[in-house]
């Protein structure tokens, strides 16, 4: 009888340190969890597998960037320290676009999801809320690209946060699209995607910015995600760079975004050269990544 | 009376229709035409996917337009066998498929330009579009099994034999056009270089039936 006690003591010690599942949904596009540990609450696109966070806030102090590519996603105030007009791909659970809304208060965003669950989940557990300039758009990012090319919109804040672990839109890492997104930026615009760091599709990928983009800064940790950030028209020179930096360093401090230390990151061009690039026409990315380099 | 053997419906040229082709060239022609269905319909999806996404109704509209297109391909081969069935008819059905193909390969994007600019809900623009580029291909490609159906079948009690060997060997076909397309053709190349091989697949088929059917035989 004691022992039976002690385990049962143990395993309630256990669901106390555990994380707890707040919301779990099957939508049209994937199965959403929102779970919760040690005031870090996350949202998940695969239940079983924890490397799947899409998005993660602190729940105790918003200004605490969970994950370590959210502040990678604002190199783009290198090239353009103050953006008027943001177009983000992917919502994921807002905090890009939250925190976009604090830095700028006059900003207008336009933010394109496809799930509309996940604009639900944004606004129910991770604090997304509508303001007067942030729209959004329930759509496929590529279709909403091409309209706005059509409708000769500008932007110059481009975000592509599209790709989550498990699926890529392959239409949506293609030359063509790249070359939409360059038509939508204004001259000083500037495109930031998060994107893959392995597999052969980091060097297909790698040759498709490049091919479109010329220059860029290839930002990468030593593990998880690569972030592109590229110049309209390739990119200014380094001093150019750091003048923008101190221009918004101390707005950047409270979120602790280190500009200076993401530039730090950037890997050059280190892909292999040869790497086919990816276009409409061939555009294999989910099959790419599961390729080794 | 009673059913032929297999091999003889396999391997016999003798049948008054079928010339100096053999049963067995004749289901290898079926194959290509059901491998080349669904690796059109795989390839759809990437076709429209810039214009219109690769969301659950992008794939809604094809298979409907398949599906629809397919049905009726099968009323459509089943009538026109009615009249003078022939091996040159037969042969017709593949350069017709392949004729129908070509707008999909030399105009896809322009005939999207258009659909994307009057139609602003990618649902009803996927399903449009499917219709443009598709349906006609698909009805093409549709009338080859019964029409095969037709050229095979000498009695009547081997007719439900004979017709479910042409299912089988088309559906395998087409299992093997959607797995060969989806897990390695696209990996290597480029749509529009497998539309270009579909299409010459199909031109080649309809020559061999032509050939087989005319009445001097092509190769002494």
């Amino acid at each position: 009888m004691k022992l039976t006690g002690f385990v049962i003591l143990l395993v309630l010690c256990g669901i106390a340190s555990a994380e707890i599942t707040l919301h779990t949904e099957k939508s049209l596009y994937r199965n959403i969890a929102v779970v919760e540990q040690d005031n870090v609450r996350c949202l998940r696109f695969t239940v079983k597998r924890r490397e799947s966070r899409q998005t993660c806030i602190d729940t105790a102090d918003s200004d605490n960037l969970v994950l370590p590519y959210t502040p990678m996603m604002f190199g783009g105030l290198m090239l353009n320290p103050a953006p008027k007009r943001v177009l983000l791909l992917g919502l994921g659970g807002g905090t890009i676009a939250g925190i976009f809304a604090q830095l700028f208060p006059d900003i207008s965003i336009d933010a394109v999801e496809i799930d509309p669950a996940v604009v639900r989940v944004a606004r129910d557990y991770f604090g997304f809320t509508d303001r007067e300039g942030t729209r959004v758009y329930v759509r496929d990012g590529r279709v909403f690209t091409r309209r706005a090319t059509r409708n000769d919109e500008r932007y110059d804040y481009i975000i592509i946060d599209a790709f989550n672990g498990d699926y890529i839109p392959e239409h949506m890492m293609t030359r063509e699209f790249l070359q939409e997104c360059q038509e939508l930026l204004t001259d000083d615009g500037v495109l930031v995607a998060n994107t893959f760091s392995s597999s052969r599709l980091y060097n297909s990928e790698s040759a498709t910015y490049a091919s479109v983009f010329g220059e860029f800064l290839n930002l990468r940790r030593r593990h998880g995600n690569r972030i592109v950030v590229a110049g309209k028209n390739g990119l200014p020179p380094g001093d150019w760079l750091r003048t923008n930096i101190n221009r918004v360093d101390a707005d950047l401090a409270r979120f602790s975004i280190d500009l200076e230390r993401i530039l730090s990151l950037d890997r050059g061009s280190d892909w292999r050269p040869k790497a086919r690039v990816l276009t409409d026409q061939y555009a294999p990315a989910n099959l790419l990544r599961g390729a080794s380099d | 009376m009673g059913q032929s053997p297999a091999y003889m419906i396999m391997f016999a040229s003798d049948q008054p229709g079928l010339g100096k082709m053999t049963p067995g060239l004749l289901f290898l022609l079926v194959f290509c035409g059901g491998f080349s269905i669904m690796s059109i319909e795989l390839l759809g999806g990437r076709i429209l996917a810039p214009y219109f996404g690769s969301s659950i109704y992008v794939w809604g509209s094809l298979i409907t337009v398949f599906m629809l297109a397919l049905s009726i391909g099968y009323l459509l081969g089943g009538r026109y066998s009615l009249r003078n069935p022939s091996l040159k008819r037969f042969g017709s059905l593949f350069l017709v498929s392949a004729a129908a193909v070509l707008p999909l390969l030399l105009a896809g994007n322009l005939l999207m330009d258009l659909v994307f600019e009057y139609v602003d809900d990618p649902r009803y623009g996927s399903l449009l579009a499917s219709m443009v580029l598709f349906f006609v291909p698909t009805i093409a490609l549709g009338m080859i099994s019964p029409y095969a159906v037709r050229l095979l079948v000498e009695h009547k009690d081997q007719s439900g034999h004979i017709a479910g060997k042409l299912y089988f060997v088309s559906t395998i076909g087409s299992a093997l056009g959607t797995l060969l397309t989806s897990f390695y053709l696209v990996l290597y190349f480029e749509v529009n270089q497998i539309l270009v091989a579909i299409v010459t697949t199909l031109v080649l088929c309809g020559l061999v039936a032509v050939g087989a059917g005319r009445r001097e035989p092509l190769f002494q």
